[in-house]
Order: C-alpha cells, then sequence, then structure tokens
C-alpha cells in the first residue's frame, strides 16, 4: 500500500512560506520519494494571503493539490481560519503563537511555537522565522530527514546566509520537543 | 535504481520548458516577460548567453514574436513565452509565421483571464485562441503538458514538430504546470530524439522557396546560406513572390493545411487510461487530466465503468481517436477550465449519437476530482432511469 501525506503551509505574503514548501519538497527528492509542491499567492510581494502545498508519496501523483492536509503549518490568524477545518483528525496543527491568538477546538494536535519571536530573539532577524518554522515541523512530522533538509535548504537560499539558515534550521528542528504538544 | 535516483531533481514546470527549448537546440529567445511565464525568460536570459546564443527581451510581444521570427529565418530554433494577454498580441505575427512556414517555438502559460484577468491564477482560457487566434485557414499544432517531466518532453517535441513541418508550434502550458514543483527524472540529451529543418541541397542554379517536397514541407535555407529569396506574408507561389492567380492561392493554403493534416500519425499524442471497457469515458487535456486521473481511480473504487483518455496534441484535433471513443461509451464526461471550449470539438466527433457532458470552473483554481466524480456518478444514475 502506498504511502502519501498532504502538507499545507500558509501565512502572509512575505513570510517566506512558499520557499519553504521548495525547500521542503527538494528534501523529499533528496530522500527518495516522489513529490509535488504547488503555490498559490497575490500579485503583491508582500501581504496577502499566501499557500504552499506539499504532496509527499511512494507512487504516482495524480491530483496536485492537497484536499486533506495531515500537517497544516499556519503564520497568520486569517491562515488559520481559512484552513483548521480542512484539517485530518489525525492530522496536525502548527501554528505561530507570535501572531496567532484564537485556536478553534479541533481533534488534531495542536503545536503552539512562536517562530517569528524565536527568529526575532535568538537569530536577531524575523526573516527567518520561516526556515525556524520548516525545521520544526519536519522534526514534528517526520516528513523528511533532517540530512536530506539541510542539504536542500544549503542548495535554495542566497550565497553568504548559510551560517543564519542552518542556525535557524537547527533551532527550529529542536523546538519542536521543546514545545511538545 | 542508485543511478536513477542520482538523476531526479526538483524542477519548476517552468523551468522544464526552459531546459527542454536548450535541449532541442534553441538558441534565440526574444520575450517580454509576463506572469505566470517570466521564469522561462529568466532563466533563458542567464543560459543562452553561455551557450552563445541570444537572449532579447524586446518592448512588447509583437516585437518579440517578430524577432523569433526573424532568428528562425537567419537559422536558429527560436522561441517566445508569454502568457493571455501577451498571446493576444503575438496572433498577427503568429499567422505570419504560418503563412511564410517558419519554424519557432510560441510558449503560452495561460493564466485566468479575460484581459489581464488573474495574473496568478490558472486557466485553459486559451485553447480556441491557440487554434483560431490569428485570421484565415491555418493550420495550428499545439500541444499540453500535464506535468513538469511532460513540460519538458513537449517542448522537445514542439521544436521538434516545428522544424518538421516548417510551421509555429504552440505549447500550450498552465499555471499551475507552470509554477508547480515536482521530482523530474530528465533524460540524457544524446538519447533524445531532435529533428532539424530539411534544407536545399547547395548550388541549385535556383531555389524556389516554396517549392514543397512530397511530403508538403518545401526544404527551407536559411538567410545568409548563399539563397537570396523573398519572404511575404501576401500569398504568393513557389518563388516566393506575391500573387493574386485564384488557383494559386488555392493551391498554397491547401499545402499549408495538408502538410500538418496528412501527417497527423506524427503529431497526434494521447494516452489511454482504464478505457478498454469503460462505459464513461472522461477526455481531459493538461492540468484537468490530473483531476479526472483521481476521479476515474475513484469511480473504479465504486464499481464504476470510468476510464480516461488524455489529449496531448490538443490541435489538430485528435477527431479519429476521440469518434472511436464516443462509439464505445455511452457518455463522455468533458472537464476543462473554462466555460466550455474544446468540448465543441467533442460533441462535432459525438454527431449527437453519445452523451457529451462538460465539467468547467473559472474561479482560477482546478476543478476538483470530486466534481469530475460527481458529474460522473450522475451519469450512472441516467443510465439506470434509462434502462
Amino acid at each position: 500500500m502506498s504511502q502519501t501525506s498532504e502538507i499545507l503551509l500558509s501565512g502572509t505574503g512575505g513570510q517566506g512560506l512558499i520557499l519553504a514548501g521548495q525547500i521542503l519538497a527538494e528534501a523529499v527528492v533528496r530522500d527518495g520519494k516522489n513529490t509535488v509542491q504547488t503555490q498559490s499567492y497575490g500579485p503583491e510581494a508582500r501581504g496577502g494571503a499566501s499557500k504552499t502545498e506539499i504532496i509527499i508519496s511512494d507512487d504516482e501523483i495524480d491530483y496536485p493539490k492537497v484536499t486533506r492536509p495531515d500537517v497544516l503549518l499556519v503564520m497568520s490568524q486569517e491562515a488559520l481560519n481559512r484552513f483548521a477545518g480542512l484539517l485530518d483528525e489525525n492530522g496536525i496543527l502548527i501554528v505561530d503563537s507570535t501572531y496567532i491568538r484564537e485556536i478553534p477546538a479541533i481533534k488534531a494536535k495542536v503545536y503552539k511555537i512562536p517562530y517569528s519571536k524565536i527568529a526575532k530573539e535568538t537569530l536577531g532577524k524575523e526573516m527567518v522565522a520561516n526556515i525556524v518554522a520548516l525545521g520544526s515541523l519536519s522534526a514534528i512530522s517526520g516528513a523528511v530527514t533532517k540530512e536530506s533538509l539541510l542539504l536542500a535548504l544549503m542548495s535554495r537560499i542566497p550565497r553568504g546566509t548559510e551560517a543564519l539558515n542552518q542556525k535557524a534550521l537547527e533551532i527550529g528542528w529542536k523546538s519542536a520537543s521543546q514545545f511538545a504538544a | 535504481m542508485a543511478e536513477t535516483a542520482a538523476l531526479a531533481r526538483l524542477m519548476q514546470g517552468n523551468e522544464a520548458i526552459a531546459e527542454g527549448a536548450l535541449a532541442a537546440g534553441a538558441r534565440f529567445f526574444a520575450g517580454y516577460p509576463i506572469t505566470p511565464s517570466t521564469e522561462i525568460a529568466e532563466i533563458l536570459a542567464k543560459k543562452l548567453p553561455v551557450l552563445g546564443g541570444k537572449f532579447i527581451q524586446m518592448e512588447d510581444e509583437i516585437s518579440s514574436m517578430a524577432a523569433v521570427i526573424g532568428a528562425s529565418l537567419a537559422g536558429l530554433k527560436s522561441l517566445t513565452a508569454t502568457s493571455g494577454p501577451g498571446f493576444s498580441l503575438k496572433q498577427e505575427n503568429l499567422g505570419f509565421a504560418i503563412m511564410t512556414e517558419i519554424p519557432c517555438v510560441v510558449v503560452n502559460v495561460q493564466r485566468c483571464g479575460p484581459s489581464t484577468g488573474i495574473p496568478t491564477a490558472t486557466a485553459q482560457g486559451d485553447v480556441m485562441q491557440a487554434r483560431w487566434g490569428t485570421h484565415g485557414d491555418h493550420p495550428v499544432i499545439a500541444l499540453t503538458p500535464a506535468s513538469v517531466q511532460e513540460s519538458y518532453t513537449l517542448t522537445v517535441q514542439a521544436f521538434n514538430l516545428s522544424e518538421r513541418f516548417r510551421t509555429p508550434v504552440i505549447l500550450l502550458s498552465e499555471e499551475v504546470i507552470g509554477h508547480c514543483r515536482e521530482r523530474v527524472v530528465l533524460p540524457d540529451i544524446s538519447e533524445l530524439k531532435i529533428i532539424d529543418r530539411k534544407k536545399p541541397p547547395a548550388g541549385l542554379a535556383r531555389y524556389n522557396p516554396y517549392e514543397p517536397g512530397a511530403d508538403g514541407v518545401p526544404p527551407m535555407a536559411n538567410f545568409c546560406d548563399g539563397y537570396r529569396y523573398h519572404v511575404t506574408g501576401l500569398t504568393h507561389d513557389e518563388s516566393g513572390g506575391p500573387t493574386t492567380d485564384a488557383e494559386k492561392a488555392e493551391r498554397l493554403i491547401k499545402r499549408l493545411n495538408n502538410k500538418v493534416m496528412d501527417h497527423l500519425d506524427e503529431i497526434t499524442m494521447t494516452e489511454s487510461w482504464m478505457t478498454e471497457d469503460a462505459e464513461i469515458i472522461v477526455i481531459a487535456y493538461g492540468a484537468t487530466s490530473r483531476s479526472a486521473k483521481r476521479a476515474v481511480k475513484m469511480a473504479r473504487e465504486v464499481g464504476i465503468k470510468a476510464g480516461l483518455f488524455r489529449l496531448i496534441t490538443i490541435w489538430p484535433f485528435p477527431v479519429k481517436e476521440v469518434t472511436a471513443l464516443c462509439r464505445q461509451a455511452h457518455t463522455i464526461i468533458f472537464p476543462e477550465l473554462n466555460l466550455g471550449q474544446l468540448i465543441g470539438e467533442v460533441e462535432r466527433a459525438a454527431r449527437n449519437e453519445t452523451n457529451v457532458v462538460g465539467v468547467n470552473r473559472v474561479t482560477g483554481e482546478m476543478i476538483t476530482p470530486d466534481e469530475i466524480l460527481n458529474k460522473i456518478k450522475s451519469q450512472v444514475k441516467v443510465e439506470q432511469h434509462a434502462e
């Protein structure tokens, strides 16, 4: 029986979630599995709703969109309100608690981790909150191996930011156990 | 297995088109960047100069298409990439390239229209424009990729067909395919079949640029190969000079169409899945065929004899293949991301003898498998009532 998992990341344009989704998909390929990553965003460079969907499978992937996410990562209240209802009841909800205050009552397992605050206070740059969240999501869900994730990260970031991003990934990976649901 | 895994990579649909173009031997791109096709221009701007090719960002889409035609006449395999609004502007010169038989590839990564519409939203709204956007009776070859892998292979094929038949080929992608990233395993370039335009022999006393070979395709001398000839969008005879002679006009227009229609076996690409015993057949193209495949799988799981027939070449429309399906199935379901464009061709093939039902959407989002499955189920019920 083939295994398929669906992951949805959503927040505000400019938070870097589409890039995070691309890095995750790249890590999946490095792990030797099949994947499709799609995205939707508005015409603006910052602001507006932004969403990326990743499907991971051992098999062929036909419909490339997520219908029932196993993992939902949200970094804005608007995104949570919009997508929480789609989550599988055995699914995992991960919220950036820096900005999200109200979490609806759902059956899924909930992780509340202040990614933006962590990025700002421990790394001095809120900009890498996406990478903190990506490390965290990967550790929580087991979607990809840490080795592949790090290689994927290094291949898709601007030169000169390697150390900062690696640190962000490590902090995120650890945050998964520190903020256990 | 380990070797294959090493070649596997994550690639974006638009990136695959750029890579496919380079693999096919394209060495010239002119365009005016537009969402959601921009990555094709961005990538080729970086890669073409390294390979000795040329990249030009022109002042608009009209001049881009003109530059592509000029570059091809000078001997370079050439392409442009655009989306709906730009595709509209390219139509006049697209017609010129068809009439003057200049090979080139026009990529249209479709977005939600009409007009500037929703730039980042997907659609299949330019299907009829691809066929009839430029005026007059003319042949069109249009291919529709459904995946990133196929964006690569069909770009190579688009160049091959354009060189083979001396005519522009349209690659009709969609935002969702152009922007999605997927795992691909690209073939080794040495394994690809690459077709180059047929040239006239050197040293002819007189070269007639529009004197066809037995296959209806005239050998093409590149400018600067040593033959002097005239290229005009006016109706012309075999020498290339303009004519208003009725017989010559008819001969030219018929040959332009026949050189494509007489070689459908080289052009038509389709794919069948579970159609052998199917009573309800879903016919789809592009990204929508992926929703359709999931829907057919779900229908089979509940015991409905459904199948999928995927059109890869949409123009020329695969009339023969679709007619055969219409004879076999009691219902054809035709989902497309527009209000119903290519379905007209299916209805023509069905001749009112087969039930043809559309599933349509113009929200800028893909049609879901459930929408198609519900339509399949509704047609099963109709059948039972009828009995």
